[in-house]
């Protein structure tokens, strides 16, 4: 055997000078070799650390053992056990903070990590291309509904199908997916692959009901009438504006609304598509974390010559994943790190020109650790801008929660559930994923999901039996 | 897929159509509005409700076409199909007994007035109606609304109907005759910005139903967000009536405006292609 090599095995990529002018996928997978070069990197550890910061506990060894092995179907197989969702989580989760981050090879110096999310979507990329049988279970457990089709009601409807149940998801959108569909560009995550592993899903005998808005189209009420649980993943969807002066110039968007249009409506294929969106020369995205290199990476391929991101803290505390930071950094955006916007400036139009902000220092840390900026005195600046998106975080929609108010919520108007449980205040109604904690991860959301189907089986068993008695 | 089953012109530019949608039949209220797309390349456009029929399970939509979407939606007939509609979406009219109330319509805002007109007269209030229109013809829904009505006023500009001028001039006479304690006014944003206007010279609350660009129409983007007593508002959920005097005008006249080029582009693309396709 060759000798274990320091370095992940690298993935190929667009180049940067071709890649910031398309929205095509930006990194282009392994080939079935370099994955099982890199799966023989793998240690193959008892007590693999990796499994346990997974979040839904794949097997990892398992399915990078089979790999090495040439078998893809078996690493698809132990795949499936564990997640409905591989080659999107492949992609877009956070490796370096969950199983890569304590990774035993990468524990010692020398080594990187086994490239773990690059594997699962080589596997998962694999299984797409082979022919699907969905084997539907019979559906007589039980009935349940899932709300909002984002990865954490995929996740929990996928399990309970394949536990028996009869199960609809109720989408608000034209298109599943939640943030897989309108949040995270092409370039990252494209929408075939989404829409194929959503396909799985359905294949399983999943029902999915578009364009219900649940609150508004039918209540909670009837919900709970109708079906045995239901399971709320309605996700923190509301964007969240610093409400400075200029706000509302026109010119400035939320990260929420510009990236629906790019990715949800087509807005990059306008006007072969009918939704437009802003053709922009310089833009300055507010914000650190992956949403705002989205955005500004948008922004760049819609024909931008000057994109900046704009962050109140420094690179050290940069909330983004990595890898989106390098890719952001090859694709020629700029940085404007420890700065905060104050005001949007207008040419007398209402039409934005310009963003004030100031520089900030970083004094004690704050209760998330971090350390907290301050604004330095006389230290503004001025960038030039057309287009402003502003991507600090969203909040919980209150479509659906205004119109039950029974259910109880958090100081910060999220759903009061029990992450261990998903139970909320009221028996029957689970709640998981962004809903709950407030804007986090995918693979996270999918955590919830997994926990919400189980006990959602258990208390419909529990239930049904206690009316037996 | 919503059939459309029946399809009216209501006026030069201005369709009626009738969408099978029963979910949406039953839950909507006066004031509230569906959002559609007409196919895959689709954009998503906010409709108000104008009726409904639970029974027969459609919604009643009207709408006037000014680009590429509703120029599109005009060439729909009845049997064929729109891919998505949703709704009912933002908030309902407050309905209740007032007592004697003001609605004041103009152009294809007549539309959105209507089902509060009906709303507040089966409610049990006095109810005073104004409309306004270009000239007769663009006049829609006279006689649904004076159906509701205990009195209607027509405004033309043209006096081609009803009496010569603008609403507002109706709004005083009856101000000034007797007392209203609530106003409603939907149509043109400076339309409404003046019938405000006229109704704070009378100290009479007045809602506006407010129309911005919308895209996805659930609270999710902000794209219809308004300033209203200094707070940042989304229309779509928080409204889209607001009172008129808390309302900043001209921010909200300004936004209306922001796709202008790429609203021109699709519809002379859109021309192009009917015209090259007979």
């Amino acid at each position: 055997m060759a000798k274990r090599s320091y370095t992940k095995t690298p993935m190929k990529e667009q180049a940067p000078e071709i890649r910031k002018h398309n929205f095509d996928e930006v990194a282009l997978g392994y080939t079935l070799e370099e994955g099982q070069l890199e799966a023989s990197r793998c240690l193959q550890c008892k007590n693999a650390p990796c499994i346990d910061k997974c979040p839904v506990m794949i097997d990892i060894p398992g399915f990078i053992q089979a790999i090495a092995e040439g078998d893809m179907s078996q690493a698809y197989e132990v795949l499936s056990r564990y997640t409905n969702l591989p080659a999107i989580c492949g992609r877009v989760c956070p490796q370096e903070k969950q199983c890569e981050m304590v990774c035993r090879l990468g524990r010692s110096k020398k080594f990187e990590p086994v490239a773990i999310g690059k594997l699962e979507r080589l596997v998962a990329d694999w299984a797409l291309d082979q022919p699907y049988e969905a084997h539907e279970v019979g559906q007589n457990k039980g009935r349940v509904a899932v709300i909002g089709s984002g990865p954490s009601g995929l996740t929990t409807a996928g399990d309970l199908a394949k536990l028996g149940y009869d199960v609809t998801i109720y989408e608000a959108l034209h298109s599943p997916g939640g943030v897989l569909t309108y949040g995270i560009p092409e370039f990252r995550l494209p929408k075939k692959i989404v829409k194929q592993e959503i396909d799985r899903i359905i294949a399983q005998g999943v029902n999915l009901e578009t364009n219900v808005v649940v609150g508004k189209t039918i209540t909670m009420n009837e919900i709970i009438e109708e079906f045995d649980a239901c399971y709320l993943s309605v996700g923190a969807g509301a964007p969240r504006f610093q409400g400075i002066k200029g706000t509302s110039l026109n010119g400035v968007y939320s990260s929420s609304e510009y990236l629906t249009r790019v990715n949800l409506m087509h807005g990059y294929q306008f006007p072969q598509y009918d939704t437009p969106v802003q053709k922009s020369e310089n833009v300055v995205v507010i914000g650190g974390g992956n949403v705002a290199m989205d955005a500004a990476r948008s922004a760049k391929r819609l024909g931008a010559e000057n994109v900046s991101i704009v962050y109140r803290r420094s690179l050290e505390e940069l909330p983004a994943r990595e890898e989106e930071y390098h890719h952001s950094v090859e694709e020629g955006i700029n940085y404007h790190w420890l700065s905060n916007p104050i005001e949007y400036l207008d040419d007398g139009n209402g039409r934005l020109t310009a963003v004030k902000c100031m520089q900030m220092e970083l004094g004690e840390p704050d209760e998330s650790g971090r350390r907290r900026p301050i604004v330095i005195p006389g230290s503004e600046f001025i960038i030039e801008a057309d287009t402003a998106i502003e991507a600090i975080g969203q909040g919980a929609n209150k479509v659906l929660l205004d119109t039950f108010p029974e259910l109880a919520l958090n100081k910060w108007g999220y759903i009061d559930a029990d992450e261990e449980s998903c139970e909320t205040s009221i028996p029957g109604v689970f709640a998981g994923g962004d809903i709950v904690t407030g804007a986090a991860t995918v693979i996270l959301a999918m955590g919830a999901g997994k926990i919400a189907a189980n006990e959602i089986d258990q208390y419909i068993q529990k239930t049904k039996q206690e009316q037996l008695v | 897929m919503f059939k459309v089953l029946e399809r009216k012109e209501l006026a030069p530019t201005e369709f009626e159509i009738l969408v099978d949608a029963p979910r949406i039949a039953k839950k909507a209220k006066a004031g509230q509005f569906v959002i559609l797309r007409i196919d895959e390349y689709g954009e998503r456009i906010p409709l108000t409700v104008v009726d409904t029929d639970t029974e027969a399970g459609w919604v009643r939509l009207i709408f006037q076409v000014i680009g590429k979407t509703t120029a599109q939606l005009a060439t729909v007939r009845a049997g064929e199909a729109l891919r998505y509609i949703v709704g009912p979406l933002g908030k309902a009219t407050d309905i209740e007994n007032y007592g004697t109330v003001l609605l004041v319509g103009g152009g294809v805002g007549i539309a959105a007035l209507f089902p509060i007109v009906k709303a507040l007269k089966e409610a049990g209030n006095r109810v005073i109606t104004i409309l306004g229109a270009k000239n007769a013809e663009l006049l829609i829904l006279q006689e649904d609304c004076a159906k509701y009505s205990d009195e209607l006023i027509l405004m033309t500009d043209d006096g081609s109907i009803g009496q010569k001028g603008v609403v507002t001039n109706a709004m005083e006479a009856v101000f000034k005759r007797e007392e209203v304690v609530m106003t409603w006014a939907i149509g043109p944003s400076i339309m409404m910005k003046f019938c405000t206007l006229t109704a704070q010279k009378y100290n009479t609350p007045i809602y506006v139903s407010l129309n911005p660009i919308m895209i996805d129409g659930t609270g999710m983007c902000g794209g219809c967000r308004v300033t209203v007593a200094d707070s940042i508002k989304f229309a779509c959920v928080d409204g889209p009536e607001f009172l008129g005097e808390e309302v900043d005008w001209d921010e909200f006249v300004n936004r209306m405006q922001q796709y202008r080029p790429e609203e021109q582009l699709s519809n002379e693309r859109y021309e192009k292609q009917v015209n090259a396709n007979g």
